[in-house]
């Protein structure tokens, strides 16, 4: 069932995608100019103020999200088609007397001084325009929100279902989803943190496994309005990291404590040893949480992506069957890791929360 | 270097989004899901040790009835123990008192027939008597006619009588 289904879904991928890539995922690269793989990869990982959609004729086609910045003179919110799809600074929206510009998908504000249009770069080449800050609903924004929507559907009507059987059994799509909770109880909640006191964290892991599982599987869906690499994004993974991180450090216990600062058991020498190396695991534990999760689905895209820009690299159509042959391989494996990644990351949270609420018997 | 910046407005909005998903879902969703999931665990755990309890209680009963039956066992045995043994002594018993009774019959018999003898014998002395009267009486009627003859005869009676 899950085989045929990412079959299906790998399918539409190649065929949405490839005519995506051939039809210049930058927008702007021309005909004659190299295909630059990193620049396509990059683009296609990384976060944008508009979705793209396609490119018809050279044109491309792409859905306009809110810009939302908070600058000198207050608020500021525009679509982000006022752009006109420029991302190189070429283009000015002026709002409340400020001009903006984009640039490799950063808002900022437009350079006048000294001659230098629009975008000024110093000696290394980093842009040294000023920046507002940008709460723009970004590609990656508007897809969490999707996911949010998805996650909210899918559990109310499960949660609904349950009122409708007779004997709490469940029904409907409860089928489907209770397993999946029944597995974060027990497979996740239970043994790592314990029957005592599992049940007051039962919501945050789940809330954290779906919410981590549908952003990555939307990431491996190739087309508007998924494709977003959310969850492969640092700001994405940071966050609930520093969730589990706040939550282990404001529920951790007296033992807990002692043992990170004051070793139990061990003689005086090695306690002064260990502390600092336990001080410093307190904040490598989430960190490892934060980039094994973005490291890992960043990965996944940018295998994917490599895989099919083989054919553009060696500009031979022959080469397409292995391309595809081995891209088909990965997304497949993918499909595998997206899940096994959300459970890691929720199973790693709970171990952290259980062994900071762990009472030990010395 | 970009890849691995957080970016402020996504972090603002994954956290804003992460807090509103997590209260909706632990208020519409979780509570509602788990709550009936872990009644529903109850019950069957309920069901489980009210059925262990019958069977525990099935158990007993079968020590119970095996308690019984070996009672019950061992109470036939005895019975028949116990029959057998009356039924022996009721033969022997009815043997010895058959004995009796016959013996009982038989000295009976034994008695009964002395004095029917001695009866017996009594009439005949008498018949005997009453005869030798009639006789004597004949006798002397006839002789006393006769003085010889009478006085022949009385002593040829009195020899014969001697004799007896």
């Amino acid at each position: 069932m899950l085989l045929r289904f990412s079959g299906f879904f790998t399918l539409i991928f190649f065929i949405i995608f490839s005519v995506n890539i051939f039809a210049n995922p930058a927008g702007k690269t021309d005909e004659n100019k190299e295909f630059d793989v990193n620049e396509m990869i990059m683009h296609h990982i990384k976060d944008a103020h508009e979705f793209h959609i396609m490119d018809i004729d050279g044109h491309a086609v792409s859905f306009p999200l809110p810009i939302i910045l908070w600058t000198d003179n207050g608020l500021v919110t525009f679509l982000s088609s006022e752009f006109n799809h420029n991302d190189s600074g070429e283009v000015i929206v002026e709002r409340k007397g400020q001009e903006f510009i984009k640039y490799h998908e950063k808002i900022f504000y437009a350079n006048n001084t000294g001659g230098v249009k629009y975008v000024a770069y110093d000696a290394a080449g980093n842009v040294t325009n000023k920046k507002p800050l940008d709460l723009s609903i970004t590609k990656m924004v508007f897809s969490m929100f999707l996911s949010m929507l998805l996650l909210i559907l899918i559990f109310v009507a499960t949660a609904r279902t349950y009122s409708k059987s007779k004997k709490g059994e469940p029904t409907g799509l409860g089928k489907f989803t209770e397993p999946l909770v029944m597995f974060i109880k027990d497979e996740v909640a239970l043994p790592m943190i314990g029957e005592k006191n599992y049940q007051k964290y039962m919501p945050f892991l789940l809330t954290l496994f779906f919410f981590i599982w549908i952003n990555n599987v939307m990431g491996l869906i190739p087309f508007f309005p998924f494709s977003a690499n959310l969850s492969g994004n640092i700001a994405f993974t940071f966050v609930l990291a520093a969730i589990t991180f706040i939550i282990t450090t404001v529920v951790g216990n007296k033992d807990y404590w002692k043992h990170i600062f004051w070793m139990p058991g061990i003689p005086v020498p090695m306690k002064l040893f260990l502390a600092p190396i336990e001080f410093l695991g307190i904040f490598i534990k989430p960190i490892s949480l934060m980039i094994r999760l973005f490291a890992n689905i960043s990965a996944g895209h940018i295998i994917i992506l490599s895989l099919i820009s083989l054919i553009f690299i060696f500009k031979s159509l022959w080469l397409a069957p292995a391309s595809l042959f081995f891209s088909v391989f990965i997304s497949l494996i993918e499909v595998l890791v997206v899940a096994i990644q959300a459970y890691i990351f929720t199973m790693l949270s709970a171990l952290y929360i259980g062994s900071a609420i762990e009472e030990h018997e010395h | 270097m970009d890849l691995v910046t957080p970016d402020i407005g996504l972090i603002f909005w994954t956290t804003v989004s992460f807090a509103i998903l997590y209260f909706i879902l632990a208020k519409f969703a979780w509570k509602p899901i788990l709550g009936a999931v872990n009644e529903r665990e109850k019950s069957i755990k309920d069901a489980l040790s009210a059925a262990e309890k019958a069977k525990e209680e099935m158990v007993n009963l079968k020590a119970d009835n095996e308690k019984i039956l070996n009672e019950a066992k061992l109470q036939r045995e005895s019975l028949l123990k116990e029959a057998r043994e009356i039924k022996s002594k009721i033969i022997a018993d009815a043997e010895s008192e058959a004995t009796e009774k016959a013996n009982k019959l038989v000295e009976a018999a034994k008695t009964a027939i002395e004095n029917e003898k001695s009866a017996a014998m009594k009439e005949l002395q008498n018949t005997v008597v009453d005869l030798s009267l009639n006789i004597a009486e004949k006798l002397l009627s006839k002789e006393l006619d006769n003085k010889e003859k009478q006085l022949d005869n009385i002593q040829d009676i009195l020899d014969k009588t001697k004799l007896n």
